[in-house]
């Protein structure tokens, strides 16, 4: 009696909230709160212009990304420099090539390269963490186990070790970096299936005879797909900083092929010469995306989650 | 308690051991094995080596005598590439450094970080913690090897203030700008996390009771407010320390400290396979240690866990 | 002179849909030993009163009017003036007993900061006093349990250490704010009759702090019901239960379960409790009441109505009460 009455008294509490702003769905309700969060939007709006910058970045472009500017080079510290009159917008390296090309190729590779990774981590960690925490019991443990051993390993050595194994290539980068992408999701998908299987409408919809196929359709993946959509813009960034980081110790993709991080670590290296352009664009155009994935999943979490509000 | 660690200790063992086979079957499945480079041995010389190294033993056996060398001996063996050099030698040099600048930053990024957090928390919405916040959301897009470039433009190129690099037997001076590369991100995640957390706890019903009981707001926070607090960050601290070890291979490497990472990435370079697995491993191994002594510290704290 | 004096409270929480009105223009008072059941649904402002009090009340709360405790003004005095009086003159027991104890803690520490603090005891003689309260609020083997964590104890055992904190000082005055809502129902007579009991026996004026009706029946002296943040009826506890002359307290008393008097169905009171971020104009409870008028638009003014009564109705008592 006394617990039932307590449920009704919670009951009535949510109706009551409800009761005023009534009718919003939870997808409409996120979104008017995503778009009031200035950060979230601001986000967007940075990442949009990254985007547009990778897409069509090379349509603007006066020099190929390999190119050699012989008029510069021998002088790239003055000769280099920014400049609209021959082209170079972002200056050269200190080859002579064009640095906007290259700088637009690697956020081209950098967006690819966290968007990939994000996806492998989305596909495989949802399917397992789903199943261990859906199927339970001992396989969840074992499965969950694994991961735990998984994520104990330094995986940035390994990953260094799998590229300097096979090649350093765009396909070993993805394999290596799928490989990792996912443990941390797969642990997300389970805990937060976990919890949904217990509550309450799940075992009302069991109860009431709804198959499992369509409780898994209609129940969970509804509900995973916040806390997925979250977790996935914020890993997006942290795939482009793991690939950075390797590019940055010159262990990443090869030349031709270049990416933020290499082009950071070029500029970086170069910095005693006074060619400081080489270093300050790609590392913009670096922190801008990250700015924008975090700015984005913070945003996502918040709105979609309004207890942490 | 006991029981409690040693069964953290059962986890860590296996997971030394998976870490340790699965380096050593990556290397085997690797196209080529560890003596293939730009020219060409004749066959004879390529066998003769390979049996030098036993890698014309069977996978398992290499991998037992491996993991035996290293529980024994702690032998990782020789180095692949200099023939005069084994793999212990290669780390002993570089890892005392590492060690050295490794665990100030960790120091100062916990310090800082929970500090500036927990200050942001308990000055919520004033400048303190509109500072706080900034400064942790713009060090987001910093790690080390942003960082790195930036403080020898600022510190050695313009205001000549600090040394690039260089290490001389671990001055102060040498130390420094390694230490803010490595820890500011860090440090800013910490600081986020301890803020989040504690204006979390500070909200709790236990909090409201200490309140309650008429005691000081300072020994509200010290007594009942930090300990609950802490469980997120400590939870961060392994990851923390996993992610410091691999930031140092870029200090290593663009201040030329000399420690371990520069060992690795020169390894890494001139496939010296027997290199990179010691560091490999020696790094997996601190990670399980620390992963231990997180879980011991968490268990401590929280009663809850202890069983 | 009463021990505490409320008058004209109003308590206001800044949230994203505007200022919600928890308590609007509250009076009451207390005298030395007496206890008062303060009564009402959940978000009719009695929990507020309390935490406001004690100065409790959450970061974006604010309070003004008056509460004057043993005729000093207390309401939003600074924190060194609060604190001591919190536990020592003013001793509150919270809602939920799972988390209101701190589960890091043992219990001992948590008890005996109360006594070291207030008292200047030392650790020996503040953990010896701490037993001693553990046992009268008979907690079994409280010497070795007193060691324990929290989550050692059962629900109603954590609710009876929550007393033995908070009668520590002997406080003047005990602040129960729904003491035994989230306790099993035969743990709740339980937990009743020992707060009876150690009223008669400590004799500190109580404040009962209740959604139920019929936890205040065995317990109060007198009764306030509040309903949107304010007083709809305050009587004696007895004419009270006899005649409700307020619509909302006669709804309330309705929806109690009474097995003595062989009710057939219980009546609910139809409709929610309002939104106080937009409560209805004049009386809270119009939207709600089968008696409303036109009239009722406007708050009608709480009122004597003999036997110690009073009430805010614009409805003669006949036409209520009938």
């Amino acid at each position: 009696m006394v617990a039932n009455q307590h449920k009704m008294e919670a009951l009535a509490d949510r109706l009551s909230e409800e009761d005023p702003v009534a009718g919003r769905s939870l997808w409409a309700d996120a979104r008017r709160r995503f778009f009031a969060n200035r950060a979230a939007v601001a986000g967007l709006g940075i990442l949009l212009v990254v985007a547009l910058f990778a897409a069509f970045g090379g349509l603007i472009a006066q020099w190929s990304n390999e190119e050699l500017d012989y008029a510069v080079m021998g002088a790239i510290a003055t000769e280099g420099a920014p400049s609209l009159s021959n082209g170079h917008y972002f200056g050269t390296d200190d080859l002579g090539r064009d640095l906007f090309a290259r700088t637009v190729q690697g956020t081209q590779v950098s967006l690819m390269v966290g968007l990939v990774g994000a996806l492998v981590a989305v596909v495989v960690g949802t399917i397992y963490g789903a199943t261990a925490g859906y199927v339970g019991g001992r396989v969840d443990s074992v499965m969950m186990r694994a991961v735990d051993i998984l994520m104990a390993i330094p995986y940035m050595f390994v990953l260094i070790l799998i590229l300097v194994m096979y090649g350093r290539s765009m396909t070993a980068l993805f394999v290596g970096l799928g490989l990792i992408s996912w443990l941390e999701m797969s642990r997300i998908v389970r805990g937060q299936t976990l919890s949904l299987k217990n509550r309450e409408f799940i075992e009302a919809a069991r109860a009431t005879g709804v198959p499992a196929v369509t409780i898994i359709r209609r129940h969970v993946v509804p509900n995973l797909l916040g806390v997925i959509a979250v977790y996935a813009t914020l890993l997006v960034p942290l795939m482009i900083l793991t690939e950075s980081f390797i590019s940055f110790l010159g262990l990443g993709v090869q030349e031709p092929l270049t990416s933020l991080g290499a082009l950071i670590s070029e500029g970086a290296g170069t910095i005693a010469y006074g060619t400081i352009w080489q270093l300050g664009f790609p590392l913009l155009f670096f922190c801008l995306t990250l700015f924008g994935f975090f700015f984005v999943g913070d945003g996502l979490r918040d709105a979609l989650d309004p207890k942490d509000r | 308690m006991l029981s409690y660690t040693l069964k953290r200790l059962a986890l860590a063992i296996p997971t030394l051991l998976i870490l340790i086979i699965v380096s050593f079957v990556l290397m085997h499945a690797a196209p080529g094995g560890p003596f293939t480079s730009e020219r060409e041995l004749p066959p004879e010389v390529l066998a003769n080596l390979n049996a030098k190294y036993g890698l014309d033993q069977p996978l398992w056996r290499q991998i037992a005598t491996y993991v035996w060398g290293i529980l024994t001996e702690f032998d990782f063996g020789p180095s692949f590439v200099y023939k005069d050099r084994t793999v212990n030698e290669i780390i002993a040099q570089g890892f005392p450094v590492t060690l050295t600048y490794g665990a100030i930053s960790f120091v100062v990024a916990v310090l800082v970080g929970v500090t500036l957090g927990t200050v942001a928390a308990i000055r919520q919405n004033t400048i303190l913690d509109y500072f706080a916040v900034g400064v942790s959301i713009g060090a987001q897009v910093l790690p080390n090897f942003v960082m790195a470039p930036i403080l020898v433009l600022v510190f050695t190129l313009w205001l000549g203030w600090l040394p690039g690099g260089g290490w001389q037997g671990g001055q102060w001076e040498y130390i420094v700008l390694p230490v803010v590369a490595l820890s500011t991100s860090f440090m800013a995640s910490i600081a986020r996390i301890t803020r989040s957390s504690m204006l979390e706890t500070l909200n709790l019903n236990h909090v409201r009771t200490a309140r309650a009981k008429g005691l000081p707001e300072r020994r509200v926070i010290l007594r009942h407010a930090l300990k609950p607090a802490m469980l997120p960050v400590i939870s961060y601290l392994g990851p923390a320390f996993v992610a410091m070890i691999t930031g140092s291979v870029v200090v290593d490497v663009y201040f030329s400290t000399g420690g371990i990472g520069k060992a690795f990435v020169d390894s890494a370079l001139n496939r010296d396979y027997a290199v990179m697995m010691g560091v490999t491993i020696l790094m997996g191994a601190l990670t399980i240690l620390f992963n231990l002594v997180v879980d011991i510290l968490y268990g401590w704290i929280d009663p809850k866990i202890r069983y | 002179m009463s021990l505490l004096e409320i008058d004209t409270l109003d308590v206001t929480f800044d949230s994203a849909d505007g200022a919600v009105h928890a308590v609007n223009g509250l009076s009451l008072s207390l005298d030395k030993g007496e206890t008062l059941g303060v009564v009402g649904e959940s978000g009719s402002g009695k929990s507020q009163t309390a935490f406001a009090i004690l100065g409790l009340l959450a970061r974006n709360g604010r309070a003004s009017g008056s509460i004057r405790f043993d005729g000093k003004e207390i309401l939003n005095a600074p924190p060194k003036v609060l604190n001591r009086l919190r536990a020592d003159r003013i001793a509150m027991i919270f809602q939920d007993p799972m988390t209101s104890l701190n589960p890091y803690m043992r219990i001992s520490d948590q008890m005996a900061e109360v006594l070291m603090l207030h008292k200047g005891m030392s650790k020996r003689a503040a953990l010896a006093k701490s037993v001693e309260m553990l046992d009268a609020v008979r907690i079994p083997g409280a010497k070795d349990r007193i060691r324990l964590y929290p989550h050692e104890f059962s629900g109603g055992m954590r609710q009876r250490v929550m007393i033995a904190m908070s009668l520590l000082c002997q406080p003047d005055l005990l602040i129960a704010d729904e003491p035994t809502t989230a306790l099993d129902v035969t743990v709740q007579a339980q937990i009743m009759s020992l707060l009876r009991e150690l009223q008669t026996e400590f004799g500190m004026a109580t404040m009962l702090i209740t959604h139920d009706l019929g936890v205040v029946a065995g317990f109060c002296e007198r009764v306030t019901v509040m309903y949107g943040g304010r007083v709809m009826e305050r009587a004696p506890t007895d004419p009270l239960f006899d005649k409700p002359t307020h619509p909302y307290t006669r709804g309330l008393l309705h929806a109690v379960p009474r097995v003595d008097q062989g009710q057939d169905r219980m009546e609910a009171i139809p409709g929610n409790p309002p939104n106080m971020a937009r409560p209805p104009q004049g009386c809270p409870f119009r939207p709600r009441c089968a008696h409303a008028g036109e009239d009722c638009s406007v708050m009608p003014p709480l009122a004597p109505a003999g036997d110690g009564r009073a009430r805010a109705c614009h409805r003669p008592v006949e036409e209520v009460a009938a």
